[in-house]
């Protein structure tokens, strides 16, 4: 079960993109989804398709695990694609049919979209392969630490982050088993229409929405013996490191978007 | 004489809800350096009065001292840092998503320094033989050496009583005696007091006391030998007696004149070669 999830799919290894700092690579993430948006001609796309590829080349992953990320999207991005192609009216008129209309702006916008969501796909599955959970909370902490003057509770929820990343594996396991221990009883999971189906997972739901609070409970007693009391008078074992790499990274993105810029002003 | 590590004064607890009292009138008294076993059958308040020493749960009516510190709302944090607490499942209480986290997680909460907090951990992870597990997530380690991870980060913080709280309940024998060799070992080094609540007789005999409680009162306390050797009533409870002793019974059953007391294996074993040679 645990195969077919993305969340969490970590592959080890010690390239330049894993040593980063998980910071770097959640600002890169977004920063990069952004940027994006700049790119609107054949030339910027393919600079960011390099800049994505080379991303890609020095993480040391092979591209299959980008392509298969990419695969349980394609319908929809297919579907955004076909509309895109379909409703966008100007430029030379191919064919018409109703109110749909096939022109050669459309093509380009849905040859655009395409690529803009593949690549968007790409990077954030670059950020969760190369970045441990732990690591992407510990980053997510760290980012949010400076809203945590406005009453925000950063702590908080990078503890519930992690302790909800800690639990997936677990709760799995457990929704595993119960799955069996009902199968066991006759309770027929993938049989009968849907309103059949739907009853069926109560029988899953219920035992284990149970089991969670029972887990939760133990565990806030556990941590409360352990000395747990917020946020405040803690000191922190994991600690970031900020070094010469990440700074190349930066530079690098203000380069591409430089580039993009005057891709986007100066040129057609 | 030194004074008491642990001492509970005529404590009464009642949980809410609940019309019968789920300890009451209960008194102990434990010395730096003892390992005391807590039995008795399900329901008879072993777990409310371990969760009591920790400041968990508030009793309504009696004190407890914890080195001589009467524990109340201020000094509640200085009672946990002093008494461990190991629990049941090993799942619930692993808070870290790695084995070192884990551990470290006791300690950020006391606001040990980053340098300290890494040799304790070390440290730690040695005195229970972990070493090789540092970076693993709770999902590849075993029950049992999940349970050792919830040992350690209770080691690290230094405790003076560890309470284990039917801690090797969910293991399976092997897993069982790894953990108690690993708390044995722990206190003989740190002269640990160490107080086990368990339904694991052999675990029991360990003890260089037993507590038995029943229906929230403590019904008896004294040595395993002695404790041990009133069988019948412990069967009465709902509890179990060693192997040792039921070998004993079967034996007297059968005509064979045993001693009074109490013998463990090895003394059984003993009188029973010797016997043999006399006849």
């Amino acid at each position: 079960m645990l195969e077919k999830m993305l969340l969490g799919r970590y592959i080890k290894s010690n390239s330049f993109v894993h040593k980063l700092d998980p910071r770097t690579k959640l600002l890169g993430s977004f920063y990069f989804i952004l940027i994006i948006f700049l790119a609107n001609n054949w030339l910027s796309y393919l600079l960011l398709a390099l800049f994505t590829f080379f991303a890609i080349w020095l993480s040391g992953i092979d591209i299959k695990f980008f392509l298969n990320g990419v695969k349980p999207l394609i319908w929809l991005i297919l579907f955004t694609v076909i509309f895109q192609v379909l409703f966008t009216t100007g430029g030379t008129v191919y064919a018409e049919f109703w109110v749909f209309q096939i022109t050669s702006s459309g093509l380009i916008n849905g040859a655009y979209i395409f690529a803009r969501l593949v690549l968007i796909i790409m990077m954030s599955t670059l950020l969760t392969l190369t970045t441990a959970p732990l690591e992407l909370t510990d980053g997510i902490e760290h980012l949010l630490r400076p809203l945590a003057r406005f009453g925000f509770p950063a702590h908080e929820i990078a503890l519930m982050l992690s302790i909800a990343l800690r639990y997936v594996p677990t709760l799995m396991d457990e929704a595993q088993r119960i799955m069996n221990a009902q199968r066991a009883r006759g309770v027929e999971f993938n049989q009968g229409n849907f309103v059949d189906r739907m009853k069926a997972i109560i029988p899953i739901l219920v035992p284990l929405f149970v089991s969670a609070f029972n887990r939760a409970e133990e565990m806030a007693t556990a941590m409360e013996a352990r000395g747990y009391r917020g946020g405040e008078g803690r000191t922190k074992y994991r600690q970031l490191d900020f070094d010469r790499n990440d700074l190349l990274v930066f530079v690098g993105y203000l380069l591409v978007t430089a580039v993009l810029i005057g891709l986007r002003f100066i040129a057609f | 004489m030194a004074q008491p590590i642990v001492a509970l004064n005529n404590i009464s607890f009642q949980y809410p809800n609940n019309e019968t009292n789920a300890l009451s009138n209960v008194s102990l008294e434990i010395k730096q350096g003892e390992w005391i076993a807590i039995i008795g059958p399900n329901g008879s308040g072993k777990s409310t009065l371990a969760k009591i020493i920790n400041g968990l749960l508030v009793p309504y009516e009696g004190e407890v001292k914890i080195n001589g510190q009467q524990l109340n709302e201020e000094t509640v944090w200085d009672a946990r840092r002093a008494v461990g607490m190991v629990f049941q499942n090993p799942d619930n209480q692993f808070v870290g998503a790695t084995v070192e986290d884990d551990i470290a997680f006791g300690l950020e909460n006391n606001g040990i320094p980053r340098e300290e907090m890494i040799t304790r951990i070390e440290d730690a992870l040695k005195q229970v033989r972990i070493t090789e597990f540092k970076e693993h997530e709770p999902a590849r380690l075993s029950g049992g050496q999940k349970q050792r991870v919830a040992l350690a980060s209770v080691i690290a913080l230094r405790p003076d009583v560890v309470i284990l709280d039917e801690a090797t309940a969910m293991l399976d024998p092997l897993g069982r005696k790894e953990v108690i060799a690993a708390i044995r070992d722990l206190k003989e080094k740190f002269n640990l007091t160490v107080i086990s609540i368990t339904h694991d007789i052999d675990e029991a005999s360990y003890a260089d006391r037993i507590f038995v409680m029943n229906q929230g009162q403590m019904v008896k306390h004294d040595t395993p030998a002695n404790i041990f050797s009133i069988g019948n009533e412990l069967v009465g409870m709902g509890l179990d007696v060693p192997f040792a002793q039921k070998l004993k019974q079967a034996l007297i059953q059968r005509g064979v004149e045993l001693p009074e007391e109490y013998l463990n294996e090895e003394e059984l074993f003993e009188w029973l070669t010797k016997s043999y040679l006399i006849k």
